[in-house]
């Protein structure tokens, strides 16, 4: 019986390799994602330990909370302590350095930035190199007034050694001579960011740190434990410090990065599992339609004595062959993917370091158990309905198989899957923790396509006939023919449809959402935004020096400036996004009150805020209430409301709590803003524009736009974001168009017959493989309408239950992964409508 | 194995209903047969007699109306699948009109298939006699696709030989055959009769194939209707054309 199992494989290698396709892309994005991340986790680790390889024990800056990415900055300590800790008795030496995350390089006026890296700063130390992060690959460590740049950044700008580059950090571009590059640890570049080298004092004045630290290192006398080393620190470390072993640094060091590679892990994990999904429905079709066709063999199986189990053992047994092989190819094709991958990421200058590909023992076994597990549980179905083959189907031609014990249950069945996925997906709206959350609506959403998947048959053939029209208008007879023949088997066109529906009901369910992200993004900024001219980063979202909201303000014919500040803080024990504004705020900024007027936002004063509506609700605040702050100095303030207002749906510009940028700058190390709004006599003009710049000229990284260029602008990074999501869900459209190619073929190879006798009476090559083909573009476009609804579905319900979001038609896209859809009809009907024109007509007549 | 009169299967009052109400179809409507041991049993009868239906009723591939089969003395129309896929194993062989072989099998995979379902060895003696019987010699290695329509119907008669059933229901054996060929398919039957003590039940509407038999039945309108042993081939001719004539 093992024997008849595999040979049949090989007798049926086509259809077997069409479906292992399914399974090969889903297992080779898992596989692919593993080795991604755990080759760029390795890597990273190597940099980080590779800096702190000769350091014993760290001193850096306590703050009050974990600083997020909203531009906080911890505060640096007096350099004073530097002597002291060099003083110990145990400690050999011990070295002071500076580091600031937006030192940016300025070339001939630009600003030069890869893809929003960050532009990283340190000081180093030429006379201990063993204590140097980065290491030196041509020229000299920096003087005063010199700086040494990474070997990536220089070769990509070509940069050389003696030549003078911009520097800015906070005050306006200074010009520093190159006196080396550097490279950082092994790697020459970490994700696009630029590196930039001083020597203490200068960087101490670039990053606005005169007299103080952000880090000290220690090493230990020969013989003192790390442990030992901590503890003498301890005794003489000054409030809002804290000490920590050099390992233990470089795991701290690591741990944005590590949070950053194990959302990328999750995040293409998810991409893969969806493959998986939609590869479990072409192969829960695939192996039903190649059992409805091997119906006489396997009742001959059954004449011959072959038991019910053994016919299902046979199917299961041909499953798992099939789902070894395809895991195993996928797992390898990961290792390809992995390294297309990072060439990808270096292409577009977010260069991933990369020390080799790492096949970690856990890559093959959740890639393998994965691909082979989703293969077993979709042939669990068909592997029954095998058994349901009568044996006198053997002698009687076109026996069909009867209908299960549980057949009359299928319509209620699915009904109430779908029921019970959009109940589940309801629930989780409602729901609180962002896991159970998750797991809700993943569950729901699984259910609701498994329910509709099911649920879409009977539907088949109206939805052919509508679908098909055109058709039969533009193919004629073989047009026609096509509609006819998508809606004879109406479970199977449903099934290969349903493969594609999933991968289209989860693009229109990202397109609705961005699409009603943007309409309410916009509308907003137009409420908001009653300046003239926005100024941001180049990349639209880094925060940037304060000095140019108040040089803006020098610029010719301004009238108002008004700045917004963004930081974390702690608000009733909890981090919060906190803002602060300029006076110049209440000029170009318009917000809906509900308590207070514009002139609030002029006259918080030392200890005024205003909050957001939702904020003042939760909090049970109104004007007069208290609230108190925690800095990231660890200093506590408490604040007054003196203004409440209502955010727009489309995003507030403000978080829950705004403060004066005053108090603000008073509270807080580096404060940065995130955007500065300006109001010029005359408004948008040319002249405007070139007079504003010109103020700004310092400022390379300072961008002036019109509202509508900063609505797109904010715009823009939404859209990247979309493109990724579009590229990584097209993976199980793919997949879908290997179901439709599968089903095609086995369809031809079933009409055999059929096809020979339209030959025979007419039919041209050219009319057949129309014929096939429009049979492709009708299926395509049933699982790409079902899908756009259920996407549409979807994201009513989402956006329904989330009140900043509103819901709006996505006509471009919709029309767009139309004509995709047709696309991919066209393309899996290449190969089997060519198979089905090269059939002989007499022959395929005599065919048995 | 086999009841003590030689019979080795028996037919009581079988009929067979097809549809309800006013569309029902009676395809048999009461016969009682006995097929004895060893013996060549021929079915025959005019398209739409039952004759076809009296044998997947024998075989126990479907199930009668009414009435009862019993295959070596056990009776087959109450049993469940499972014990019939048992009987089928220990019991019955069958040949088919289009052979019905499995085409990833070569020929000798295709003969051993029924003892491999089975899980059982076949008797190497029985086996080398029964490969040598059918006359296959270096085609074994074969697939179906590479043999000719008699050879393929050799490889099934050796596959429904091999498990030394009690009975062998032989479908119209000869029906996709050209007459060279089915004669020489005919021969082996009778052969396998006559050397190896077979029962067989052979379905067929030629009066040639029905020659070979020890014992012809005829059925018209789901009833046996004429009953001739040791006939000649244009006695049954005369027969047939009688019935059709009624």
């Amino acid at each position: 019986m093992t024997a008849f199992t595999l040979k049949g494989l090989l007798t049926r290698k086509l259809r077997t390799a069409l479906t292992a396709v399914a399974i090969v892309l889903g297992v080779a994005t898992v596989s692919g994602t593993f080795v991604l991340t755990d080759s760029i986790d390795k890597a990273f680790d190597a940099i980080f330990s590779d800096v702190y390889r000769n350091t014993d024990a760290t001193i850096t800056p306590k703050s009050a909370f974990d600083t997020g990415d909203n531009g906080t900055t911890e505060a640096a300590f007096d350099a004073s302590l530097l002597p002291q800790v060099k003083a110990l008795p145990d400690v050999r030496d011990a070295i002071g350095g500076v580091a600031s995350d937006s030192a940016q390089l300025v070339l001939n006026g630009k600003a030069i930035a890869f893809g929003g890296a960050p532009n990283l700063g340190f000081s180093v130390d030429p006379s201990r190199p063993e204590f140097n992060s980065l290491s030196l690959v041509q020229g000299t460590w920096p003087k005063a007034d010199e700086v040494v740049v990474d070997r990536s950044t220089a070769d990509k700008k070509d940069l050389k050694v003696g030549q003078t580059i911009g520097v800015q950090v906070l005050g306006p571009v200074e010009q520093l001579r190159i006196s080396g590059l550097v490279k950082f640890g092994a790697v020459s570049s970490i994700g696009g960011a630029t590196l930039a080298g001083f020597d203490l004092a200068t960087a101490q004045r670039l990053f606005g740190k005169e007299g103080k630290l952000d880090q000290i290192r220690v090493a230990a006398k020969q013989g003192v434990s790390p442990q030992k080393l901590i503890a003498q620190i301890r005794e003489i470390l000054p409030p809002n410090t804290e000490v920590r072993t050099g390992d233990a640094q470089a795991r701290e060091d690591a741990k944005s990065t590590d949070e950053f590679i194990s959302f990328l892990r999750y995040f293409l994990l998810a991409f893969g599992v969806i493959a998986l999904f939609v590869g479990a429905f072409v192969i829960v079709n695939s192996l039903s339609i190649t059992i409805a066709q091997r119906t006489r063999e396997l009742a001959t199986l059954r004449t011959l004595g072959a038991s019910r189990r053994q016919v299902q053992t046979s199917v299961v047994l041909e499953a798992l062959v099939m789902g070894v092989l395809a895991s195993i190819v996928g797992l390898f094709l990961g290792l390809g993917l992995a390294k297309g991958l990072f060439s990808l990421f270096d292409a577009v200058g977010f260069t991933l370091p990369n020390n080799g590909l790492l096949f970690e023992t856990r890559t093959v076994v959740v890639s393998l158990a994965l691909g082979i597990v989703v293969t077993l549980i979709a042939s669990f179905f068909p592997a029954l309905r095998a058994t349901r083959v009568p044996p006198i189907a053997a002698v009687r031609e076109g026996a069909e198989l009867p209908p299960g014990r549980f057949h009359r249950f299928r319509t209620p069945a699915a009904v109430v899957l779908t029921v019970l996925g959009f109940g589940l997906l309801i629930l989780g709206l409602f729901s609180h923790g962002t896991s159970t959350v998750l797991l809700l609506l993943i569950i729901g959403t699984v259910l609701v396509f498994i329910g509709v998947a099911m649920l879409s048959a009977p539907f088949i053939p109206a939805l052919s006939g509508f679908l098909g029209w055109p058709a039969t208008r533009i193919g004629g007879a073989a047009g026609s023919l096509a509609r006819d023949n998508a809606r004879r088997n109406p479970q199977r066109t449903a099934s290969t449809a349903a493969a594609l529906m999933i991968g289209l009901a989860l693009v229109t369910l990202v397109a609705t959402l961005a699409a009603g992200i943007t309409t309410t993004f916009r509308s907003a900024v137009k409420d908001i935004f009653v300046a003239d001219y926005a100024i941001t980063a180049q990349n639209n979202y880094s925060p940037i020096p304060i000095s140019i909201g108040e040089k803006a303000g020098a610029a010719p014919g301004v009238t108002a400036v008004g700045s917004v500040r963004t930081g974390d803080s702690l608000v009733f024990g909890k981090r919060e996004f906190t803002t602060a504004v300029t006076p110049g705020a209440k000029d170009v900024m318009n917000l809906k009150w509900k308590q207070g007027s514009q002139e609030t936002m002029a006259t918080l004063g030392a200890d005024g805020a205003f909050v957001d509506d939702g904020f003042a609700k939760d909090h049970k605040l109104s004007l007069g209430s208290t609230i108190p702050v925690t800095f990231v100095t660890g200093k506590q303030r408490t604040f007054q409301v003196k203004g409440i207002f209502d955010p727009p749906t489309g995003g507030s510009p403000f978080g829950p709590v705004t403060i004066s940028a005053a108090t603000w700058d008073a509270e807080n190390p580096q404060p940065k803003d995130l955007y500065t709004f300006v109001k010029v006599a005359g408004g948008e003009s040319d002249a405007n524009v070139a007079a504003l710049e010109k103020t700004l000229s310092g400022y390379p990284n300072a961008k002036v736009q019109t509202q509508g260029q900063f609505i797109d602008n904010q715009i823009s990074g939404l859209n990247s974001v979309l493109n990724i999501l579009y590229v990584l869900l097209a993976l199980s459209v793919i997949v879908s168009l290997f179901g439709i190619v599968n089903t095609l073929v086995l369809t031809v190879f079933e009409r055999t017959r059929e096809i020979g006798m339209l030959r025979a009476i007419g039919l041209t090559r050219r009319q057949t493989r129309r014929m096939i083909r429009h049979e492709s573009i009708i299926t395509a476009l049933i699982g790409a309408f079902v899908g756009i609804v259920l996407g549409l579905v979807l994201a009513g319900i989402l956006i329904a239950k989330v009140d900043f979001l509103e819901f709006t038609f996505p006509t471009a896209q919709v029309i767009i992964f139309t004509v995709a859809a047709i696309i991919v009809g066209i393309l899996a009907a290449i190969f089997p409508a060519r198979r089905a024109a090269r059939l002989n007509p007499l022959e395929a007549l005599h065919y048995e | 194995m086999s009841n003590d009169n030689g019979t080795v299967v028996v037919a009581r009052d079988v009929t067979r209903r097809y549809g309800e109400g006013e569309t029902a179809v009676d395809a048999l409507r009461g016969i009682s047969v006995e097929v004895p041991r060893g013996k060549l049993t021929a079915v025959m009868g005019p398209s739409g007699s039952g004759k076809s239906t009296l044998m997947h009723i024998l075989a126990g591939l479907d199930k009668p109306t009414s009435g009862s089969v019993a295959i070596a003395g056990k009776e087959i129309t109450t049993l469940k699948d499972s014990d019939l896929t048992k009987l089928r194993r220990e019991h019955i062989g069958f040949v088919f009109q289009f052979f019905n072989l499995l085409p990833m099998l070569n020929a000798e995979e295709n003969i051993r298939l029924p003892l491999s379902i089975a899980g059982e060895k076949p008797d190497p003696a029985f086996f080398e006699q029964l490969i040598g019987s059918v006359g296959l010699g270096d085609r074994l290695g074969h697939r179906p696709s590479e043999l000719s329509g008699g050879q393929q119907q050799r490889v099934a008669i050796a596959r429904a030989l091999v498990s030394r059933p009690d009975v062998v229901f032989a479908d119209e054996p000869t029906g996709n055959l050209d007459s060279h060929t089915g004669n020489e398919i005919l021969e082996l039957l009778r052969h396998s009769v006559e050397d190896l003590g077979q029962t067989i039940v052979m379905v067929t509407h030629e009066a040639r194939a029905a020659a070979i038999a020890d014992r012809v039945l005829y059925l018209a309108d789901g009833l046996i209707v004429r009953e001739l042993s040791g006939a000649t081939q244009h006695e049954i001719g005369e027969a047939m054309e009688e019935i059709a004539a009624l």
